[in-house]
């Protein structure tokens, strides 16, 4: 086998880093299959959401809690997050100097605290309408599966600070490359978790 | 804050009434409990082992120990199981017009735990402990591709089942049953702590099954030794990768259930109430999008140890290899397609009910190809009649009838006659005891003797096969009848005359597996006792054809000295053919392996603080468990040390030591398999 050949999704190191690129094959798989298996948690949730659209209880739906301007703001930071977490991608292949990966991290994670603090002002708006999730199944429905995704927003912006201060204490050594490109795989599935949400519950319940 | 206030803050929920004093019976189970923990403790205390089991066990990191850890927790678990359903078919067999000797309610608890402890704390347990043990080692690794998430699997097990042990101390457990329907387990129904521990339970032990999936699948993937192709492996190796495939795709939507459930509890949402929009047949569909496929995590493992078993035992290589390929895939895929026929009555329309019961019965043709594909391997072959031999014979009987009886509930109609009855708890018993426990048992006694480098013996072995066969006949069959009769499942007290000599003979039968196990206990007793008679350190006693024979046992940390080269099916079989088996290699290097990490206990603790402290509304408990895994896991992220290299001079030294006791050894011929002159060295045949 030649070190560059392509073995995983993603940016692959062959071409700089040969040690790193024969680890990441099992590596960088196995966390593919974890990703796939979170996506059918997802699933799960989109099809519990998609079944309890119909549970609104007489209470408020859709056109009544969501916030086109906020979630469409909420989209551009996180897909602008994941191209700046190319960038870091991009930097931590090319440049041999940690400097550039971390300042591009350190804008992926400003990004996605951001989306965070618009998220958690959609809920505070849906809680300011006087109702929660306790108010009807359709409204559980949302909390769960938007939350679900807003939860493994937060730990991965937990998983950034804890890979900044590997930058810090290791340089770009071989373990901290092959946890960058796990982060990576993570955060763009997020986005594409996100585009899911963003089409099936924002766009579809505002134009139904 | 007053007092109470103070107690619920520290204590939550907990109470004096939370201790088993209501009745004599649970008492006494919780005094078990409670003398059996105690008895272990100072029993490793007096003999010194703390230590030991520490570093050998507890946290290490091989996969050969972490699946010796996962069997022994099911035998624990399994002990307690069996007594729960003998106690059952008791409370039936006297309650003929008698209210019996068990309240309903506790009667209710039982068959929830047995039902939960039996699939999710015995079953798994016990597949995944010999997955574990076993395919690394068929494929020629050092060790699985994630040894640490390995043991975080068997922690979350553990923890599960620690908490199945807590929930006979304090307060009472699920009525519910083991697939925990709403809306009755609900707040509305269920405002106890009953329900919350079932939750917890098994969402601790759906996550620790998730991780294991990808941890075996990634392994077969990626760590095959040269030369072993996908289609070179054993058949088992191929049913456990379907089975881990299944896991990684099926256990989440459980999470997702179990914890939407949670939600509904804690939170007062409406995901699956009764009132505001809930909707029950959303659990029931996320919930058998996991049961149907786990009824195949269950038998496939045990298909592929049958296979190995019929082919190793009848010195013939398996027939239809690629048939029994093609259908273990099939039947994966199917199992997904399938899971209605769960709910046929529950108001679906005809048509959908149609075209699930046609999907069910699909499943009946591959499994069909693979009972005729171990019959014919068995078709002129020297068939040896040992242990796991006879539990794969009791197995292609028994299981054949329960696969029709499978057949007959596949369609809808028959369906609304017998579904709740005591007729579909023999066809899971059916399909479960011979399917998935005997190939465990089959699975267990072959793999033995190389784990522990002494046979199992073979008179108790036998003693305890017949016990469960018997025991299963005539507790299950009478079952059959009982059904058609229109005997309701879960039924506590009945007051049909015709229903009482099949549950009397019902329970003659619990007392034959109580006996069945007794044996396996008593087997392994004695095995202990003769080891030095048993001895097979040469690796070997069966003859075997796979590469999992070739190493010595039990076989080092490393498993093999230098990674073998594979150049067909039945590799090790060849090797032996061609006299090459047993041969010094050119050149010993030095070997990396994972050190031990004490990650997998502190992960253990923490579940059990998590899942404690959510049913018991202990809610520093609960963040102080989440906190310790979160700092734990981001802790170990740091930590450079994690290998430890073997130097090749030792490795040469071992490796030399077990071939000179290779040439030492006696050959025996097979007719002498299972007698003292099988010191694991066989007679090479043809065949």
């Amino acid at each position: 086998m030649s070190s560059w050949e392509q073995k995983h999704p993603g940016i692959n190191l062959g071409t700089i880093d040969p040690e790193a690129h024969e680890e990441a094959e099992e590596l960088v798989f196995g966390f593919w299959v974890y990703l796939m298996s979170d996506m059918i948690i997802f699933a799960m949730l989109f099809a519990t959401y998609a079944v309890e659209l119909r549970g609104i209880a007489g209470g408020p739906g859709p056109k009544d809690l969501y916030d086109i301007k906020s979630v469409s703001i909420e989209t551009g930071l996180l897909l602008m997050s994941s191209f700046t977490f190319g960038m870091a991608s991009l930097a931590m292949k090319y440049n041999p100097r940690p400097k550039f990966v971390v300042y591009w991290l350190i804008i992926t994670l400003c990004l996605g605290l951001t989306f965070l603090g618009f998220e958690s002002h959609d809920f505070l708006s849906v809680f300011d309408k006087g109702v929660g999730p306790s108010r009807s199944g359709f409204i559980s429905a949302y909390f769960a599966l938007v939350s679900t995704h807003g939860i493994h927003v937060t730990l991965g912006c937990l998983w950034i600070c804890v890979m900044l201060a590997q930058i810090m204490v290791f340089g770009l050594d071989k373990d901290v490359k092959l946890r960058l490109l796990r982060l990576g795989l993570f955060w763009h599935f997020l986005d594409v978790v996100w585009v899911g949400i963003f089409s099936i519950v924002y766009l579809q319940g505002l134009a139904g | 804050m007053t007092a109470s206030d103070w107690w619920y803050v520290f204590f939550g929920k907990l109470s004096y009434d939370s201790l088993p004093f209501y009745s004599p019976i649970a008492a006494f189970a919780a005094l078990l409990v409670v003398f059996g923990a105690l008895f272990v403790v100072i029993l490793i205390t007096w003999l010194g082992k703390w230590k030991y089991l520490w570093t050998e066990w507890l946290t290490s990191l091989d996969h050969k120990k972490i699946g010796i850890m996962f069997i022994t927790i099911s035998f624990v678990m399994m002990a307690r199981a069996l007594v729960e359903a003998s106690m059952m078919r008791l409370q039936q067999a006297l309650a003929y017009d008698a209210p019996g000797y068990l309240p309903p309610d506790h009667f209710s608890q039982l068959f929830t735990t047995h039902g939960t402890i039996m699939i999710f704390f015995m079953a798994m347990p016990f597949l995944t402990g010999v997955m574990n043990y076993a395919m690394p080692l068929q494929i020629g690794a050092r060790d699985v591709s994630f040894p640490l998430i390995n043991s975080l699997s068997l922690a979350f097990t553990s923890a599960g089942a620690a908490i199945l042990m807590i929930s006979l101390c304090l307060g009472k457990f699920s009525t519910g049953g083991w697939s925990g329907y709403p809306p009755y387990t609900e707040m509305t129904f269920n405002p106890g702590v009953g329900p919350d521990y079932w939750i917890w339970a098994v969402t601790l032990s759906s996550i620790g099954s998730t991780m294991t999936g990808i941890n075996f699948a990634v392994t077969i993937y990626k760590k095959r030794c040269p030369g072993m192709h996908l289609m070179r492996m054993p058949l088992f190796c191929w049913t456990a990768l379907a089975t881990s495939i299944l896991m990684i795709f099926a256990m989440p939507p459980l999470t997702v259930a179990t914890v939407l459930l949670a939600l509904d509890r804690y939170a007062d949402m409406h995901f699956f109430t009764n009132n505001l929009g809930g909707n029950m047949m959303n659990y029931a569909n996320l919930f058998w999008a996991f049961g149907h496929p786990e009824v195949y995590i269950l038998v496939l493992p045990s298909f592929g140890v049958y296979s190995e078993v019929f082919a190793n035992f009848s010195a013939k290589k398996l027939y239809g290899y690629i048939g029994l390929v093609s259908a273990t895939i099939a039947i994966g895929f199917i199992s997904f397609l399938v899971w209605v026929h769960h709910f046929f009555t529950m108001g679906q329309t005809a048509s959908l009910n149609a075209v699930f019961g046609t999907a069910t019965m699909l499943v009946g043709i591959p499994t069909g190809v693979k009972i005729y594909d171990w019959i014919l391997t068995m078709y002129r072959g020297r068939v040896r009649f040992t242990v796991p031999m006879l539990y794969a014979l009791a197995f292609v009987i028994l299981f054949t009838i329960g696969g029709l009886t499978g057949i007959l509930l596949a369609n809808p109609a028959v369906d609304y006659q017998v579904h709740n009855t005591l007729f579909l708890v023999a066809h899971f018993h059916n399909m479960l005891i011979p399917g998935m426990l005997y190939g465990m048992l089959a699975g267990y006694t072959y793999w033995f003797p190389k784990a522990f480098g002494f046979r199992l013996d073979e008179k108790w072995g036998r003693i305890a096969w017949g016990c469960w066969v018997v025991g299963f006949v005539l507790a299950f069959f009478p079952l059959y009848a009982l059904g058609a009769l229109g005997m309701p499942r879960r039924t506590v007290e009945y007051f049909e005359g015709a229903y009482l000599p099949w549950t009397i003979v019902a329970m003659v039968g619990a007392v034959f597996v109580l006996a069945a196990f007794a044996s396996l206990l008593i087997q392994l007793f004695v095995s202990i006792l003769r080891r030095r008679e048993y001895n097979v350190f040469a690796g070997d006693p069966w003859n075997g054809r796979t590469i999992e024979w070739m190493t010595p046992a039990p076989p080092p940390e490393y498993n093999f000295a230098v990674i073998p080269t594979v150049h067909e099916r039945d590799a090790f079989h060849a090797m032996k053919m061609r006299n090459e088996a047993y041969l010094p290699p050119e050149r010993y290097k030095d070997i990396e392996m994972p050190k031990n990490s004490m990650l997998g206990p502190v992960f253990a603790v923490a579940g059990v603080m998590i899942a404690f402290g959510l049913t018991w509304y202990i809610w520093w408990m609960v963040a102080a468990g989440i906190g310790i895994m979160m700092l734990s896991v981001i802790a170990r992220s740091f930590v450079k040390d994690t290998k430890k290299v073997i130097p090749a001079w030792k490795v040469k030294k071992e490796h030399e030591r077990w071939l000179r006791a290779v040439h030492e050894t006696p050959v025996v011929s097979r007719d002498y398999e299972v007698s003292p002159a099988n010191r694991g060295l066989a007679e090479v045949s043809a065949v």
